[in-house]
């Protein structure tokens, strides 16, 4: 519980630390400008060098995991998918593994306890929860587009009509709050019971670091920052994107009365993006480079390369039969060389690799 | 007896503290999967806890019984002879039962009648105790059993080429090893 | 009255409640039954493994080489370079716990440092605490430790309790395989020589005698006349194979432990008799006598030196192809490195079943196929005359070996066979087989006499399977196609679920083999008479070729 502790404060003390750099001391080019810069090029650098680092160790055998039927006779169905042979379907199993996060689904087992009751048991919310933080931010992170882009592509105004479908208001809080978006409720849905879960569920928490507290913290501080600049604090919108505009088109500005609260979502954005490269959120380029999902299961058929493969000391027949060779005659076994010193002539092995052909 | 009729109504805050005296004698982290996993295939363990409590608790309203007793007492017993319990851990559970009972239906033991039924349900498990204690012993004795047999068996030619392995082709051997 | 009565804690303070701690500050306790022996120093010699030295688990000073840490630690960053499986399952995995209740040695033992994402951290976290740059500064916080003698005293303990069944594998979302983590956390234990007897042994063995058991080549010829003669005394045929027989069209190779461990040995018998049946022309060899692969739980190097064998004798021999008994680990060697180490197998043939002309174009390049594929289309082209009746007293239900079925995917194979061989065939639950499939226990060399208990912790969740499909269906005999589940579920069966037996495959099919001229079938092949024989009326053969034309559709 130390690591709970440590990244919970960890967070806070980011969000401090914006806070005194915009607020109290005016920094506002390096939290606008100069820090967002660096953590996108730590980004891009870091997810491409750590791609790169794996990418260099080879993948000496072909060792994927076979989930399903083989392909063997041609009157047995093989099961393509689970146990792909081309890489069309490797290509397919793992559109699933990325796309529907097949394996983590194959948790949803069926309850036959009491009777033919059917019940699902609780790993289910694994996956839920899973899926529904990704592709939250997914989502979210694409809205964001429209402070890079103008116009706004269409494709975008869509996504944000139907993001924005639950149109709910807020008339109690009397603010006339913009329509508030799934995507953002799910996002923090999401991620919350993802932390949740590993609080209650023991097992969890004891394998839990905290590295693995630390990106929920964060992401649970982004997602509350940037809710409360949307719908509380109300931050200058078109001073953001004008400010956004500069940075995508590398002619920075930093215009006056955004809302310090704006700049501790951007910090702490920039601290999430920065830190992606060195922590397990490498899982996102990890997962397409796994050699247990992403090979053929045709190891028989065709021979994979081990780039590193080497030559090793090995007992050949000749050696064992040198071993052997008095007590393989003995018995009537055939032999490639007839006792050498003792026997004259040894018709036996002869006669005996003859008998047995 | 209304001893009985009480204990009907308690079953199952009992069978739950029953079965949590047990699991919580695995680690922490595994106590919450061995209660909550509720596929029998998945979470075996727990599983037979859960169900053999409950059929050792009827067996109990019912009259103890030393012949069906020993089946279910082996379900639970098999398994725990063989995890990582001294004989005391591994059997204590039987005993805890008592207190479980005692504490569970205390308030409403209010005459010596309920009282002397009371105990004699108590002299029920220490018979089931004393069964418990059987069915460990025969499990352990198993487990050595099986220890010796497998050396015969994973050299089993060549102990018998060597006529090391007094040998009785035919039923015989096979009953021998069934035994 | 409540405050008299004493509480269930008081009898149950007999230390029921581990104390709650870190995983890293807790230890693991060597007692006798939870360990296995270490590895004897000849054994080492007779290979060139590490470190030599008569040595004990439960001693303190394991006698670790000099610089063991600098050791390890080079062993560690080479093995990042080496394979992207390691390097890319030590860093990606989230602790996600999907695979925390995966493990039959988790859900049979409770011990939570058997959830596999914690066997993994074992080894994680010294990558962290002794190669990143973060966990050398931040130490715990970062997930890292340093190498100490305990550390690799915990290795011992609980990479010697994964048996690599890969299950975990199937459920994690990045495919993280702790069977791999567990072969690099082996290899790293043996350059400190830190091996088990029981592993060490047969490595040892099967480089020098070609078989783990040592068995000379004369005596494995003679332990197989002796099933020969087995075999005519119940079958009544006389078979003559032959051994190390040069010009043979295919190469024979199965575990050796086929050929003097029971009930292993009836397999043998069914192979001797099926091959014979068809009147194929293959041969044994004393040389490459072991389908098994103990390097495979030493070291990459290790499995590939003993794999040698196969490839080498299949050349000298001059066969035109291989083909391959039941056993598990070694069809995963066989299946998924076999080539890649050993091969281009370029001076073999493409696999032709010389009985049907069937292609196997599955094995093209390794040219080496398995017996129920072998087994599966014969039946298919109704070449064998089978009387499945001979079967009718076993309820059969069939245990998937891990390394066939997640390393390689025979899953219809063998149930075709079967099906076609008995009468009576039922599956357990889907939870519980098919890539689902729970381990024997006693994988990847655990199967010491010394680990039984451990083994029937590891055990339970299959033999709990098989106890539902005893109780529901009526099973009676557990087949599987592997030796060592051969012998090890034997045991587990006689512990868990009493009223099962185990068996091979190719045990009923020969059992069910109908033989050219054989005798009254009044004795099944272990000598047991046959519940299920019936003695013939007047005619004889018309039942067995009726059963056969049965055989012929019904393929699916």
């Amino acid at each position: 519980m130390i690591g709970f502790l440590f990244s919970a404060v960890a967070v806070l003390i980011l969000c401090g630390i914006a806070v005194a750099g915009v607020w109290a001391l005016d920094l506002k080019v390096l939290f606008g400008v100069i820090i967002p810069y660096a953590a996108i090029i730590t980004f891009f650098a870091g997810l491409v060098y750590r791609v790169l680092d794996w990418a260099r160790s080879p993948v000496p055998f072909a060792i994927p995991t076979t989930c399903g039927q083989e392909k063997s006779l041609s009157w047995i169905k093989p099961n393509k998918v689970d146990n792909p042979t081309t890489s069309g379907w490797v290509i397919l199993r793992m559109a699933f593994e990325v796309l529907t996060f097949r394996s983590l689904f194959r948790n949803m087992k069926l309850d036959y306890r009491e009777g033919p009751k059917i019940r699902y048991s609780s790993e289910k919310f694994l996956w839920l929860f899973a899926i529904m933080f990704h592709y939250a931010f997914l989502v979210v992170l694409i809205r964001h587009a429209r402070f890079f882009l103008e116009p706004i592509p269409g494709a975008l105004v869509v996504l944000e009509h139907l993001d924005g479908f639950m149109e709910v208001n807020l008339p109690f809080l009397g603010l006339g709050l913009p329509a508030m978006q799934l995507s953002g409720l799910l996002l923090l849905g999401g991620v919350s019971l993802l932390l949740l879960r590993r609080i209650v569920i023991p097992q969890v928490r004891y394998i839990t670091l905290a590295s693995d507290w630390f990106p929920l913290f964060l992401i649970i501080g982004i997602a509350l920052t940037g809710a409360l600049t949307r719908y509380v604090v109300r931050v200058d919108v078109v001073s953001i994107k004008e400010m956004a505009m500069g940075l995508a088109t590398f002619h920075p500005v930093v215009p006056d009365g955004i809302s310090v609260w704006f700049y501790v979502h951007l910090f702490l954005v920039c601290v999430l993006f920065a830190y992606f490269p060195f922590s397990k959120l490498m899982h996102l380029g990890g997962v397409f480079l796994s050699p247990t999902r992403n090979l053929p299961n045709n190891t028989r058929e065709r021979r994979h390369i081990n780039p590193w493969n080497y030559p090793v000391k090995t007992h050949d027949y000749h050696e064992y039969e040198d071993d052997f060779r008095e007590k393989m005659i003995e018995a009537g076994l055939p032999v490639e060389k007839e006792m050498s010193e003792p026997e004259p002539e040894a018709p036996v092995a002869e006669g005996a690799e003859e008998e047995d052909k | 007896m209304k001893l009985f009729t009480i204990l009907a109504k308690h079953k199952k805050a009992v069978l739950k503290k029953w079965l949590d005296s047990i699991v919580e004698s695995y680690p922490q982290e595994t106590a919450r999967f061995l209660r909550n996993k509720k596929d029998q295939f998945a979470n075996p363990v727990g599983y037979t806890i859960e169900v053999e409590t409950e059929h050792l608790f009827d067996l109990l309203m019912e009259g103890m019984d030393r012949e069906k007793v020993t089946p279910y007492l082996d379900r639970i017993i098999r398994i725990r002879a063989i995890q990582d319990f001294t004989p005391s851990q591994a059997l204590y559970f039987v005993f805890a039962l008592k207190y479980i009972i005692r504490h569970q239906v205390a308030e409403e033991i209010d005459s010596d009648a309920l009282e002397q039924e009371l105990v004699d349900l108590e002299a029920s498990i220490d018979m089931m105790a004393l069964v418990a204690f059987e069915v460990y012993m025969a499990c352990r004795e198993k487990i050595y059993d099986l220890r010796a047999k497998e050396i015969q068996q994973n050299a089993y030619l060549l102990l018998r080429r060597a006529e090391l392995i007094v040998e009785k082709p035919g039923k015989d051997r096979i009953e021998d090893n069934a035994n | 009255m409540a405050a008299k009565t004493p509480s269930p804690e008081v009898v149950g303070q007999v230390d029921h409640h581990p104390p709650r701690k870190g995983w890293m500050d807790t230890k693991p306790e060597f007692k006798p039954g939870n360990y296995l022996y270490a590895a004897q120093p000849q054994n080492l010699e007779g290979v060139g493994l590490a470190n030599p030295r008569t040595w004990n688990p439960l001693d303190d000073d394991w006698q670790l080489p000099a610089d063991w840490k600098g050791t390890v630690r080079e062993g560690i960053a080479e093995r990042l370079q080496r394979y992207r499986s390691f390097k890319l399952f030590m860093d990606i995995c989230v602790r996600c716990g999907a695979c925390a209740d995966k493990c039959h040695f988790f859900i049979g033992s409770g011990d939570p440092k058997n959830m596999p994402v914690l066997r993994a951290e074992l080894l994680r976290s010294v990558y962290r605490g002794e190669l990143k740059t973060a966990g050398k500064i931040l130490g715990k916080m970062a997930g890292g430790r340093k190498l100490t003698e305990d550390v690799i005293k915990e290795w011992f303990y609980y990479f010697f309790q994964c048996t690599e069944c890969r299950r975990c594998s199937v459920f994690c979302p990045y495919g993280i395989d702790t069977a791999e983590i567990t072969i690099m956390a082996r290899e790293l234990l043996n350059l400190l020589g830190c091996n088990i007897d029981w592993i060490a042994g047969p490595v040892n063995n099967c480089f020098h005698n070609g078989n783990h058991l040592g068995l000379q080549p004369h005596t494995f010829k003679e332990n197989v006349e002796y099933l020969l003669d087995d075999i005519e005394e119940y079958v009544g045929v006389k078979i003559e194979p032959t051994f190390n027989r040069k010009g043979a069209e295919i190469l024979f190779i199965t575990p050796s432990g086929d050929v003097f461990a029971e009930p292993g040995i009836f397999t043998f018998m069914g192979y001797l008799m099926l091959f014979e049946h068809i009147g194929l022309d293959y041969t044994w060899s004393t040389y490459a006598s072991e389908g098994g692969n103990f390097g495979f739980f030493t070291s990459h190097e290790m499995m590939k030196r003993l794999n040698a064998k196969m490839y080498h004798e299949a050349k000298r021999l001059g066969v035109k192809w291989i083909l391959g008994g039941e056993c598990g680990h070694m069809w995963r060697v066989v299946h998924q490195y076999m080539d890649t180490m050993n091969g281009p197998a370029d001076f073999l043939e493409m696999p032709i079943n010389p009985v049907t002309g069937t292609v196997f174009n599955n094995a093209s390049a390794t040219k080496m196929v398995h017996i129920t594929e072998f087994t599966a289309d014969l039946i298919k082209n109704d070449k064998l005359n089978l009387d499945p009746s001979q079967n009718d007293h076993l309820t059969v239900t069939f245990h998937d070996s891990c390394n066939t079925s997640r390393g390689m995917g025979l899953l219809e194979e063998p149930r075709y066979v079967m099906n076609k061989v008995c009468n009576n065939f039922v599956d357990m639950a889907p939870q519980v087989t098919r890539e689902n499939t729970f381990c024997c226990g006693s994988g990847s060399g655990l199967n010491a006499g010394e680990y039984l208990e451990m083994r029937m912790r590891g055990g339970l969740p299959r033999a709990n399977g098989v106890k539902r499909v005893h109780e529901d269906k009526g099973a009676n005999m557990l087949a599987c196609v592997c030796a060592i589940d051969r012998a090890v579920l034997t045991p587990l069966m006689e512990y868990w679920v009493p009223d099962v037996d185990c068996c091979g495959v190719s045990e009923l099919v020969g059992n069910a083999l109908v033989m050219e001229g054989q005798g009254e079938r009044e004795y099944n092949l272990r000598g047991e008479e046959n519940p299920s024989y019936v003695p013939p009326p007047e005619p004889e053969e018309p039942e067995g070729e009726g059963e056969a034309e049965a055989g012929e559709e019904g393929a699916e």
